[in-house]
Formats: C-alpha cells, sequence, structure tokens
C-alpha cells in the first residue's frame, strides 16, 4: 500500500512523467504502425520489379509517379474514383439532410432517441452482408427491376450506378448524425429571431439554418468521402467491370508491388488534400 | 393611427395540463414605454411571445394597430423582439446581424448598409459593424439586438427581459439609455421584466402579472403609491402591510393597509404624535440592516404584526445603527400613507 501511495504521489509530483508513461503506447502505436507503414508504402513506391519474375528491384525511380499520370487507364480509374467518392458525398448529403431535419426538429422529441438508433443499426450489420444484399436487389429480374418495371424502367444492373448506390447506403450514417447533432443543438430562438424579423421558412433556411450546419455536412462528407475513396470490396461484387483504385492495387499487389504502392498513394494524397479543403469550412472542429 | 397599438382581449393559453394565461385584456397606447412586470411564471413572457406570434393563444384576440393579427406568423407581423439571450446569429457580423430584417424584404444592398450603420449608431456601436457577435461583450451584443431589432422601424418593439444578463452597474446605464432611445425613436416598447425598480423607473405604464392575469395597469406612481391588490402592494416594494385586528386599532378602522417603509419613521417610545393626521404605533425593534445609504428597521408592533421602516442615513453610522436592536421605537406615518388595499374574494 504504502508503495502505492508513495508511486502515485511521486507521479502526482512530475505531470511530464506521468503524460510520458500515458502516452508513449499509443504514441509508439501510432508512428511505427500507421506512419511506419505510411512511409513504407511511399519508399517502395519509388521502386521497380523485374518484369519476368515479378521480384522486386531496389533502384530508385520515379517511372510509378510517370505512369500514373501517362497512361490513360491509371487517369481514367483515378478520376472514376474520386468521381464515385464525390458523388457518393452529395448523394449522402441530400438524402441525409432532410431525413436529419425530420429526426433532430420534426419528430416528437420522445421518438428521437429511437429514430437514431434505427439510423444506427445498420451499422451493426456486417458490410458484406449488406453489400450481397444490394447485389441481390439490383440482380436482374431482381427487386429493383420488379419495382420500376410498372413504370417501364428497369433497374441499374450492376456497374457505377449500381457501386454509387451502394457506397451511398453504406456511408449514409455517418452523414446523418453529424447533420442530426447540428440540427438537434440550433438554438431555436434564432429561428424565432428570423422569423421575428420577417423571413419565411425558406429565407430561414438558407440564411440561417444552412450556413449554421453547413460545418457538420462538410464534416460527415469527411467520413463518407475517404470510406468511398478506399473501397474495393463492393465495387466488386455490384460493380459489375468497373475499376476503382483499390481495385487497381489489389491487382497489382502479386505483379508488381511498387505500382501498387504507387496507386495506393493516390487516395492518401486526394484525402489529406480534401481534409486541407474541409478544414477551411471549420467541419473539423466539429467532429 | 386610432392611437392603440396593441389591443389583447380574453387572451389565454395553456401548455397541456397548466394554464400560462388565464384572460388578459390590456391595451397599450401609441409610443407608450409599457412594461409588464410580474415574478417569473406569472406568464408575462407568454403574453409577449403570444404578442410576436411565436405561440398561438389558446384563446382570446390579439390586435396591432387596430388589425387583429391573432392568426399571423411572426413574419406577418410588424412588431420586432428583442430577446432576453439576445440571439444574434452566430455565423453572420454585427452588421449582417442588423441588416437581416432589410435584407429579407429586399432593399437594395447600399442602402441596407447605410441603415444598419446607422443602427449600429443609435445604440453607440459605431466600428463594431465587422466584427462578430462572439467578440462582443454581453452589454454590446445587448445593443446589437437593439439595432438589430429596431432598424426596420417596427410598430412595436418587444423586449423580453432583455437587461437581465448585465450587471447592475451596466443594467443601470441601460435603462437610461433604453428610455431616451425609446423617446427618440418614438416607437412602442413592451417591455418584459420581472424587476420592480426596473419597470418603475423606465415605464410610462405598468401591468402587474400575478399567476397568469393582470392584477393592476396604472403608472408607475400609481402602482407604487395605491397598490390594487394586497400581491401588488407586495411585489412592488417591500411587503409592509397592516391586517385584521392590529390593522384596527392602529388606523381605526377594519382592512388591510399597506404603508411604504420610506414613508415610516422611527422615533423614540416616548416621543409624541406631532400631529393628529399621523398615526403612530409602538413596538420593538426586531431587526436592523444597514444598507449604507440607509438602514432598514423591522419593528414587531405591540398591536401584532411587524412593519418595516426605512430610514435615511443623515446622521446615524454602521455604529450607531446595531445599537437599536431590541430598543422600544413609536412608529409614525402620515395618514394618506396608510392606503386601503381591497381584498380579493
Amino acid at each position: 500500500m504504502a508503495l502505492i501511495t508513495r508511486t502515485a504521489g511521486a507521479l502526482h509530483r512530475r505531470p511530464r512523467l506521468r503524460l510520458t508513461l500515458l502516452l508513449t503506447a499509443p504514441l509508439l502505436w501510432l508512428a511505427v504502425l500507421y506512419l511506419g507503414s505510411l512511409s513504407v508504402l511511399f519508399v517502395s513506391a519509388f521502386w521497380t520489379t523485374n518484369s519476368f519474375t515479378s521480384e522486386v528491384v531496389k533502384v530508385w525511380s520515379t517511372d510509378n509517379f510517370h505512369e500514373l499520370f501517362t497512361v490513360p487507364v491509371f487517369r481514367q480509374v483515378i478520376l472514376r474514383s474520386v468521381g464515385v467518392a464525390l458523388a457518393v458525398t452529395a448523394l449522402c448529403a441530400v438524402i441525409a439532410f432532410p431525413l436529419a431535419f425530420y429526426t433532430a426538429r420534426v419528430a416528437k422529441p420522445k421518438w428521437r432517441p429511437l429514430l437514431v438508433v434505427a439510423i444506427l443499426t445498420p451499422l451493426w450489420a456486417s458490410y458484406l452482408v449488406k453489400v450481397y444484399a444490394w447485389r441481390l436487389i439490383l440482380s436482374e429480374g431482381g427487386l429493383a427491376d420488379w419495382m420500376l418495371k410498372p413504370f417501364g424502367l428497369s433497374g441499374p444492373g450492376y456497374g457505377l450506378t449500381a457501386a454509387v448506390l451502394t457506397l451511398t447506403y453504406l456511408w449514409l450514417p455517418y452523414m446523418i448524425l453529424p447533420i442530426h447533432t447540428a440540427l438537434e443543438q440550433l438554438p431555436a430562438n434564432l429561428l424565432d429571431a428570423s422569423a421575428d424579423l420577417g423571413a419565411r421558412g425558406w429565407r430561414t433556411f438558407r440564411s440561417v439554418v444552412l450556413p449554421m450546419v453547413l460545418p457538420s455536412v462538410a464534416a460527415g462528407s469527411v467520413f463518407t468521402f475517404s470510406l468511398s475513396l478506399g473501397d474495393y470490396i463492393t465495387v466488386q461484387i455490384v460493380g459489375g467491370k468497373t475499376q476503382l483504385i483499390g481495385n487497381l492495387v489489389y491487382s497489382n499487389i502479386e505483379l508488381n508491388l511498387p505500382m501498387a504502392a504507387a496507386l495506393g498513394t493516390v487516395p492518401v494524397v486526394v484525402i489529406v488534400l480534401y481534409l486541407l479543403a474541409m478544414r477551411r469550412t471549420g467541419a473539423l472542429s466539429s467532429l | 393611427m386610432e392611437g392603440m397599438a396593441i389591443r389583447l382581449q380574453g387572451l389565454r393559453k395553456s401548455f397541456g395540463e397548466t394554464t400560462a394565461v388565464a384572460g388578459v385584456d390590456l391595451e397599450i397606447r401609441d409610443g407608450e414605454f409599457f412594461s409588464m412586470l410580474g415574478p417569473s411564471g406569472s406568464g408575462k413572457t407568454t403574453v409577449l411571445r403570444m404578442i410576436a406570434g411565436f405561440e398561438a393563444p389558446s384563446g382570446g384576440r390579439i390586435e396591432l394597430a387596430g388589425q387583429e393579427v391573432t392568426g399571423l406568423a411572426p413574419f406577418e407581423r410588424d412588431v420586432h423582439t428583442v430577446f432576453q439571450d439576445y440571439a444574434l446569429f452566430p455565423h453572420m457580423t454585427v452588421e449582417q446581424n442588423v441588416a437581416y430584417a432589410l435584407k429579407v424584404r429586399k432593399v437594395p444592398k447600399a442602402e441596407r448598409l447605410v441603415r444598419a450603420r446607422k443602427a449600429l449608431a443609435e445604440v453607440r456601436l459605431e466600428g463594431f459593424g465587422k466584427r462578430r457577435p462572439s467578440q462582443l461583450s454581453g452589454g454590446q451584443r445587448q445593443r446589437v439586438a437593439l439595432a438589430r431589432a429596431l432598424v426596420g422601424r417596427p410598430r412595436v418593439l418587444l423586449l423580453d427581459e432583455p437587461l437581465g444578463a448585465l450587471d447592475l452597474k451596466l443594467r443601470e446605464q441601460m435603462q437610461v439609455e433604453l428610455k431616451a432611445l425609446q423617446r427618440e425613436v418614438g416607437i412602442t416598447f413592451v417591455f418584459v421584466t420581472h424587476d420592480q425598480e426596473e419597470a418603475l423607473t423606465m415605464s410610462d405604464r405598468i401591468a402587474v402579472f400575478h399567476q397568469g392575469r393582470i392584477e393592476q395597469v396604472g403608472t408607475p406612481a400609481e402602482v407604487y403609491e395605491r397598490p390594487a391588490t394586497p400581491f401588488v402592494a407586495s411585489f412592488v416594494g417591500t411587503s409592509n402591510l397592516l391586517v385584521g385586528e392590529s390593522a384596527h386599532r392602529i388606523v381605526g378602522a377594519p382592512g388591510t393597509y399597506s404603508i411604504r417603509p420610506e414613508k415610516i419613521r422611527v422615533l423614540k417610545e416616548s416621543a409624541e404624535a406631532d400631529q393628529p393626521e399621523h398615526s403612530t404605533a409602538v413596538g420593538t425593534v426586531a431587526e436592523v440592516v444597514y444598507l449604507g445609504d440607509a438602514t432598514r428597521f423591522l419593528v414587531d408592533l405591540d398591536a401584532g404584526g411587524r412593519l418595516t421602516a426605512l430610514q435615511q442615513n443623515l446622521e446615524t453610522s454602521s455604529e450607531d445603527v446595531a445599537a437599536y436592536r431590541g430598543t422600544r421605537v413609536r412608529l409614525q406615518w402620515h395618514r394618506q400613507h396608510a392606503v386601503a388595499v381591497p381584498v380579493p374574494d
């Protein structure tokens, strides 16, 4: 007992030592595992392979990055991936806003926690189960086809659209939650004040609600954008022949590891750029 | 102009089981500084919110300048509000906040800016236009809220305990400024407060609220000098009532009487009544409170009951004051200052 008391006392008198003991493990984890693997990835992107044996040759060259920007397939896939991530993010925002508005301000207060749970429920289910469910929905003669048939339409089938739809479904809760929180915290008397000064509903929405909730939309978009950009399984299951960056990384790992590494740095750079852009909106402080 | 800014008839509001406003009739004149005074929960703020249109009445009628507005939305009423916690838009600059009412009405940008600057000058905040509300002090935010509500020159300005969050010094300063501003712009002000002193110093007329009803409407002097009910007597100023048997014995007639503490003089027990128009009562000093500029005596009367007397500290000092405790004194006041208060059944 005495020893414990003495140790606790000694720690109390040395805040620096306390902080060091507390942070060593997580910092090591971050530095070695996360930043370490990222630098290995980056370094190996500058290596090359023997085209006969597929063995990695540790010779410095910027050929891989040169190829990224010159080979049309790579350029297309990169642009397509960023496009998919942006489309998913935009769709999520458009769908999430009215939903969050309902759960945060329209629904009776006693129902709100239940609705939030309902929004979160899909996150408890396995990712693969959900994606395969969408594969069934979008299959030929599946639910989507069946529902659209009376209108003389058919479902999108497997392909880029299917991938965007499925990803939107997967990441929607990450968009709804921050918007819900922001709308819930919006002081009611600001809405009163706006109406009092002569603003109708639409004007209040544009001038008061939207600008105050926008940082949270941006916060949600950080999730939807980066999760979409990193995904490669969904597109394999419902994307038909569509290829995204993840698929190229995956298919290059065996044959050309340095090329895979070069491809792998692309989403990292894009996401860093995206985060920098979002930081300007104040999104990161509302995470 | 028909001279009446607001007319309320049989106004009622219930929230579920609880009745917040239980039938209010009231007329507020054009250009008046009108206060709604009452303790929290007396219904004054709910009445204000119904005039603004934030709450729909459960019954009754609201007229603004002769037009019925009972069912209209807030943006359809020529009324602007200064909120208790100011409700400034945090994402807008001070200038944008003030110009909001003009922007909504599609006033051209150049004119908007000129009028916003003028409104800011009126509340003595020139040069603060580019700041955010979060960069201002409480008193400055208060002024921005005022400028924002005044810029559109509404028919009526509603103020919901606007000085509640300010410290005493600032509050007293704002009271003076607010009154001056109201005289300058000539708009009807409806001012909600629980502070009787604030209501007395600023208002042309006061309505005293109690349990969802109005107990008395009158000028500050009327409400203070001639309270219409025991509640008004106790809420506005210090409670000082003579009731029942002791009232009968001291005043000479049965009833309930209110005597303001500053009207009572504290004399030695042996002192004789100066003049026939004075009433006196003897008692023992139960408590003495030194207030700096004055001293408050709580005296238990021999005839029963307790009266509070307030004496200016013309000669007495704090050391003398304590010596009064437990001594015998004679209280004396002019007969006309014992005001008969009608007791409701």
